[in-house]
């Protein structure tokens, strides 16, 4: 059958920030299918212009409000990283940990209050407190374990307060710890329940060959700082970021785009687990099997089972960590601060994907030039192109418009896109 | 909304008034929108107090008809004015939700320049429209605040619980020294660390504060304050004006304040840029 079709998702819900879905359809041909960015941008690259170093990392937080952790630690790295700072093993081991708990928490936020109600039928998680109360409590339970860990270290959940460069202004006491660790192998359990009622929805069959760039692991799988890969073969140092992202800018976004070796790539989970399957931990090789999920992937809709693997992985590595932490006499919290003029890049990579922050400092240690690379930025052009591809397929297939606006608008989702993030 | 629980809702027999709330966002990071979901342990019972009506972030779907509407975010567009009056006209209650709506937020930090240049610092020539970051209040009638960066989850409850059992809201007067002196915390000034507790409302517990980090202000001005002597204060402890002015500017909310101490900054004069 041949379908005639226009799709206009203005504003598209569950999703981060401000962004448009238009596909038109005409005799089973796809004549147009976009991806809009309508955002306001805020201008923190800007604003930042003048201001000494401390400011940064305070307010490069309020970029996201999901990764609002990470983007605390991309300056804090970026600065560090200027001014010739190595953070101590425990500053290291607790900015993991934080980092992880907001993976944690930003994942679990995704898979089920964003993106499970597609395929159970519903507009949000809201009705599914009714039909499903067991597993919104899990879902709860899990998101509020991954938070109070964050609030412990970093002292705030949502723009963290003790996050500072050179460590930290405080420590957590380790009687928290200790119970945090007994509640994260009790998580485990909800995280592997989650798994069995993922493995219940049915992810669209769409595949479109991607390149797709992370952090490169080299003994672990990789969350702060190091050389930057893609699936294509091409491998940089962090400081050469800007090489690895291109960022231009088109008429459809407020948003910049970024490409590589091709037209477009893709970050996140899925990229992460792409290029560093070997380090993941066992139990989250387990899950990932259990979906099939192996490297390289090139459904985007698998993002969410990448997610999936990595809330295991994250867990079992934060319980290591909390060992180690345990059985270490704490050193200082915060080492000294001296400005030097330069550059510095902080690569992280946060729930999204790698995110950047650069900055060049005077002698005194004021913002000359800040530039931040968002995840989600570097997603918008394979989204885009992803959008059309499907369309394409499907309009050939001929499928009913209500059917491809959902798998159109289950894409975007699957992208977790942290749109006024991307726009900042 | 559709699926939210139907039970009926009755305290000592009485029926309990639950307002349809919608959520919205102009300029923002939509943290604020995000820490409703952040109340993990509560929500439940947050759900069972009010009806959601429109919460894009979280929600497909939704009605125009709603009572209190929580505007999060500052302006910064023509076309957020726009949307900004039409929620005013169909909302009976407007909430200004958090920093960036009470007083622009960090936005309003692009104000320090030329929106030229702004626009050039980051697009180049790319054509982009942006106007300066203002408050809600510099367009609509604002009927209540809910201050923070981000706002406090204890806060929004309160608050919203009052507004359904038709309680007069109260923000604290003092500042959140009092809170931090309460909760037994070494002053951050003899930690070395600036700080704006001695000025800025109360109502956050000493949020940053009980983190050993130094208030930046986020929830403006508390109504008994003495801004000349807190400066001079921070002065003795060696704190430089381009310390104290990098904190008072931060978050919007004591823009009516700053111009006499800027002046005499001897940081930067970053109004160069224009």
């Amino acid at each position: 059958m041949k379908i005639t079709c226009n799709i206009d998702v203005h504003h598209l819900t569950r999703v981060e920030g401000h962004g448009n879905i238009k596909i038109s359809i005409k005799d089973g041909r796809l004549e147009q299918a976009t991806w809009e960015v309508v955002e306001t941008p805020r201008f923190f690259e800007a604003l930042l212009v003048g201001k000494k170093w401390d400011n940064a990392p305070w307010i490069c937080g309020r970029i996201c409000g999901i990764c609002s952790i990470g983007h605390t630690l991309a300056s804090i790295r970026a600065i560090e990283n200027a001014f010739g700072m190595v953070p101590s093993e425990q500053t290291r081991k607790l900015r993991i940990l934080l980092k992880h708990m907001e993976t944690l928490q930003s994942h679990v936020l995704h898979l089920y209050f964003l993106a499970a109600p597609d395929f159970l039928n519903v507009g949000s998680v809201f009705p599914l407190i009714n039909s499903h109360p067991d597993v919104v409590k899990m879902a709860a339970r899990l998101k509020l374990l991954a938070n109070d860990v964050c609030d412990c270290v970093g002292g705030r959940r949502l723009h963290p307060t003790r996050t500072v460069v050179g460590g930290f202004t405080m420590l957590p006491e380790k009687t928290e710890l200790e119970k945090f660790r007994v509640s994260l192998h009790a998580s485990i359990k909800d995280l592997l329940a989650t798994a069995e009622i993922f493995k219940t929805f049915s992810l669209p069959d769409f595949v479109r060959e991607t390149e797709f760039v992370s952090l490169k692991g080299d003994n672990d799988y990789p969350f702060i700082g190091g050389d930057l890969v893609s699936t294509d073969g091409v491998v940089r140092k962090e400081h050469e970021y800007r090489q690895m992202t291109n960022e231009y800018l088109v008429a459809q976004s407020t948003s910049k785009w970024s490409k590589l070796s091709r037209e477009s790539f893709a970050v996140g989970a899925l990229a992460r687990v792409n290029n560093n399957f070997a380090f993941l931990h066992p139990a989250a090789k387990e899950v990932a099997a259990a979906f099939g999920l192996a490297p390289v992937t090139h459904n985007p809709y698998m993002n969410n089972i990448a997610q999936l693997t990595e809330s295991v992985h994250v867990v079992m590595e934060s319980i290591s960590l909390i060992d180690d932490l345990l059985g270490s006499e704490w050193v200082a919290p915060r080492q000294p601060v001296i400005p030097r003029q330069g550059l510095g890049v902080g690569a992280v990579e946060v729930p999204r994907g790698i995110l950047y922050h650069g900055y060049e400092f005077d002698g005194t240690g004021h913002i000359v030039k800040c530039d931040c690379v968002i995840p989600t930025s570097q997603n918008h052009a394979n989204i885009q192109h992803d959008l059309a591809a499907l369309a394409g397929k499907f309009a050939s297939e001929g499928m009913p418009d209500r059917n491809l606006e959902l798998l159109a608008e289950m894409l975007v989702r699957s992208y977790d896109p942290c749109i006024s993030c991307s726009v900042h | 909304m559709a699926g939210a629980p139907q039970k009926a809702r009755a305290y000592l027999g009485v029926p309990v008034y639950r307002p349809k709330v919608a959520f919205f966002d102009l300029s923002s990071c939509e943290g604020c929108q995000l820490q409703l979901l952040n109340n993990e342990a509560s929500l439940l019972d947050f759900l069972s107090l009010v009806e959601v009506v429109r919460f894009r972030e979280g929600m497909s779907g939704g009605t125009d008809d709603y009572e209190i509407a929580f505007v999060e975010g500052s302006v910064t567009r023509q076309d957020e004015v726009e949307r900004l009056r039409k929620i005013r006209e169909t909302a009976k209650i407007l909430v200004a939700f958090g920093s960036c709506a009470c007083f622009g937020g960090v936005n309003q930090l692009k104000n320090r320049f030329s929106i030229d240049w702004v626009k050039k610092e980051v697009y180049g020539e790319h054509p982009v429209e942006t106007e300066t970051a203002r408050p809600l209040e510099a367009f609509v009638t604002v009927d209540l605040r809910i201050y923070g960066c981000p706002v406090k989850k204890e806060e929004i409850e309160k608050i919203v619980t009052q507004v359904a059992i038709g309680k007069e809201v109260r923000y604290p007067h003092y500042p959140i020294c009092m809170e931090c002196k309460a909760n037994g915390n070494v002053c951050l000034f003899e930690l070395g660390e600036p700080c704006l507790g001695p000025i800025t409302r109360a109502g956050c517990d000493s949020w940053c504060p009980n983190n050993r980090a130094g208030c930046w202000g986020c929830r403006g001005p508390a109504e008994d304050m003495n801004i000349k002597q807190m400066v001079s204060i921070m002065e003795k402890y060696g704190f430089s004006k381009e310390t104290i002015i990098d904190r008072l500017e931060c978050f919007g909310g004591f823009s009516a304040h700053i111009d006499s101490f800027r002046d005499t900054a001897d940081g930067r004069d970053e109004g160069l840029k224009t």
